[in-house]
């Protein structure tokens, strides 16, 4: 059967299960425009394609099938790089269409032409130029085996308007064959061995568990290895519902803005054991003082981040999964584990827990607590709700102050940090799992950034919510510049009115609502939770003056962790 | 002997298998260049099989740990195979042309120069000779500083290229 180019495209997306694209259609991208009507793929055409790409990646989150975005040449295709770089960081599956000048005119700085495949290369997994239409299914295969299997991560498909609109025979795709590419998968039983033996002469253990958890679907695996082995978890940022918090044994967030016992108890611990994470600055603080006294056992899908930043005693190259399950068998294959071996190290752990939660100052009554709204939230949502987040304090006041019990219920820019993040992400959570409520917390200097979407969301009835924490500020940059510019406060002031949130979100489509008042939160979140015809964005007016703690100041060790000051004397 | 002089730590000759597509090579470049390895030389060209083109890289492993370096290159899709070829058990060996400001004819020691390296004078002129010379790198460089007192113009080194050797175990 004689096909163009586009409808080639259209065909081997459909071939992949694709059934929801998000796009923005221009010039060189047009012959894509017209087979995607014919096809069973719902289009959803965003207002930016920065909006586009974020939103595949909350659908990827969300659901764990790769998300897809397409985009016209040029700015199109710039404007979604940032996306690219997200998902490069925190391994997110997303195939990227880009259209492209016609191949002849590659080169000759043509009308919307970008050297795309090369501003990419460093911010995917992997990417193509399609050169001849006779490519398209193979490449296509190729892009979607690569960015959902090992690490995954962003390909981007680069697509000349010729090749587009070329003839070409269809053919289904012959099976992916890639002579250099062969991710890894089950742990090798030597490695599973010496970590067993670790695992059991270990009195201060610790799991440290990274994003890799979700990726590969390891939770109830995970959840296992607890039961056999009783030791405690932390969950990272890109984690946090990889174990419940729920459990007495997860002992929240480390890093940077951590829970004081989640960094303390690596800090102590005489064995790490690191599932699927990557031992990022935010976690290791100054890495020569990081956990200094820990064997680490290192189960990651990518060789590379063996050795990276901190060299493992086992190194296991393998699915979080398989290695997982492959550590329980051979547990269960000896002699049980006698759980008061670690009774001393569960005390401690649970003194610390005592002296040091999550607090904040309820203060007088007069002013919003951000940290109260994301615990009035909490509390008014169902189980099952999907978080969403920008980045900046909202995030990590939404990550402590969150209790997640579910993977795949959370859903923030962690590696790349990008501000913009939770509005457009949110849109894909809610087009990928449209069963769930999805809220987004999100800051003002955020939501300014990408409030866009919410016009997409009404034109194509996807309704979220979105809880804005307005301070009026970019307010982690200010905590910073309170903390250690001398409170010299630099281009960081937003004001409270400018923009006026409620008429914005009501000029898109939306329901706006503002809350002033402390007593006001719960009712207007109950409200929120009842519309579901459309999006609701409840602008809180929040306390300034509130600062994210803990916190450990950038390029310190661990040990030097901030407590909130109602608690410094206990420390 | 391994290409770096002073006993500094050494560089080490990296043997790069990749698919032979369009943009590979700025691939391993762009990989290098981002993650602040440092590239000695590089050399690439097409292999015996059209599908597969070879890269050898010279790497100041003082940027970076080596492992590192070949698991970073390992993830890059069209990379097939990377060995390293240590010096006790590779071939090695490198191409220099330079130019001298001088006519062989009229240099004393110029010719016993070249012919203690094997090397040959490729092109004259009436005040300027260019040769070509190959061997590893340690004599090139012996070379290279022989040839300093002719005054060398112009100079062009291919860098390091290896194969594993025949005998493994010698």
């Amino acid at each position: 059967m004689e096909v163009t180019g586009a409808q080639a495209l259209i065909k081997s997306l459909e071939a992949q299960g694709v059934e929801v694209a998000f796009g923005l259609p221009g010039g060189a991208i047009l012959p894509v425009y017209d087979p995607i009507l014919d096809s069973s793929i719902r289009h959803i055409h965003v207002r930016h394609e920065q909006g586009a790409g974020h939103a595949a990646e909350g659908y990827a989150d969300a659901t764990g099938r790769p998300g897809v975005a397409i985009v016209t040449s040029g700015p199109g295709a710039t404007n979604i790089v940032t996306p690219l770089a997200d998902a490069y960081m925190d391994s997110v599956p997303l195939v990227v269409v880009a259209g492209q000048v016609a191949a002849g005119a590659i080169g000759t700085d043509a009308f919307q032409e970008v050297d795309t495949t090369g501003v990419t290369m460093g911010v995917t997994k992997h990417n193509y130029l399609v050169k001849d239409a006779a490519e398209i299914p193979r490449v296509v295969a190729e892009a979607f085996h690569i960015a959902t299997t090992g690490r995954p991560g962003p390909v981007l498909i680069d697509f000349p308007k010729d090749v587009a609109n070329a003839r070409v025979d269809w053919k289904e795709p012959a099976a992916v064959d890639l002579p250099g590419y062969f991710p890894a998968t089950d742990p090798d039983p030597g490695a599973i061995g010496r970590a067993v033996e670790l695992i059991r002469t270990a009195s201060r253990p610790v799991l440290y568990v990274g994003g890799g958890v979700i990726k590969s679907e390891a939770s109830a695996a995970l959840a296992a290895l607890v039961e056999v082995t009783g030791i405690p978890v932390v969950t990272t940022l890109m984690a946090r519902g990889a174990f419940p918090d729920s459990d007495p044994r997860c002992l929240g967030m480390p890093g940077m803005h951590g829970s004081y016992t989640a960094v303390t108890a690596i800090q102590r611990s005489d064995l790490l054991i690191a599932l699927g994470a990557r031992f990022d600055d935010r976690v290791t603080g100054m890495v020569s003082a990081f956990a200094p006294n820990a064997l680490v056992i290192h189960v990651d899908i990518d060789p590379a981040e063996m050795g990276k930043v901190r060299r493992p005693d086992v190194a296991l190259v393998a699915d979080c999964r398989s290695a997982i399950e492959a550590l329980i068998a051979a547990l269960r294959g000896g002699e049980a584990l006698d759980p008061a071996r670690l009774a001393s190290w569960m005390a401690q752990l649970a003194e610390w827990r005592a002296r040091f939660p999550y607090t904040y100052d309820p203060g007088d009554g007069s002013t919003i607590k951000p940290q109260y709204v994301v615990e009035q939230l909490r509390d008014a949502t169902p189980d099952d709700v999907i978080l969403v987040s920008g980045v900046g304090q909202h995030q990590m006041w939404a990550s402590q102050f969150w209790r997640f019990d579910h993977p795949r219920t959370w859903i923030n820019s962690g590696g790349l940090g990008t501000m913009g993040f939770a509005v457009p992400a949110a849109m894909g959570a809610k087009v990928g799992r449209p069963d769930r409520m999805v809220w987004a917390i999100d800051g003002d200097g955020c939501f300014q950034m990408t409030a866009q979407e919410l016009v997409t969301m009404t034109a194509e009835r996807i309704p979220v919510k979105v809880a804005i924490l307005n301070n009026s500020y970019l307010g982690m940059v200010r905590q910073w510049q309170h903390m250690f510019y001398r409170e010299r406060y630099s281009s960081v002031y937003l004001s409270p009115d400018l923009p006026d949130y409620v008429g914005w979100a009501e000029s898109m489509g939306c329901v706006g609502l503002r809350v002033t008042a402390p007593e006001e939160v719960r009712p207007a979140i109950e409200k929120a939770n009842e519309i579901d015809d459309r999006s609701v964005v409840v602008e809180f007016r929040t306390d300034v003056a509130e600062h994210v703690y803990p916190i450990i100041p950038a390029g310190h060790s661990n040990d030097d962790i901030v407590v909130h000051p109602s608690q410094a004397q206990d420390q | 002997m391994n290409g770096r002089p002073n006993g500094k730590a050494p560089y080490h000759l990296l043997s790069v298998r990749v698919e032979n597509r369009a943009g590979v090579l700025a691939r391993v470049a762009g990989l290098f260049a981002r993650r602040g390895f440092n590239i000695v030389s590089l050399v690439v060209a097409p292999t015996q099989d059209e599908r597969f083109s070879r890269i050898s890289i010279v790497v100041d492993v003082e940027s970076a740990p080596l492992h590192q370096v070949v698991d970073q290159l390992g993830k890059l899709i069209n990379v097939v195979e990377i060995s390293e070829l240590h010096p006790d058990r590779a071939r090695e060996a490198e191409l220099l042309l330079a130019t001298v400001g001088v006519s062989p004819s009229r240099a004393p020691g110029f010719v016993e120069l070249v012919g203690r390296f094997g090397a040959r004078v490729i092109e004259e002129a009436e005040d300027a000779a260019m040769v070509m010379a190959v061997g590893d790198t340690a004599s090139l460089d012996e070379f290279e500083a022989g040839l300093e007192r002719f005054g060398i113009v112009e100079i062009q080194r291919t860098g390091r290229i290896g194969l594993p050797t025949l005998s493994p175990t010698a």
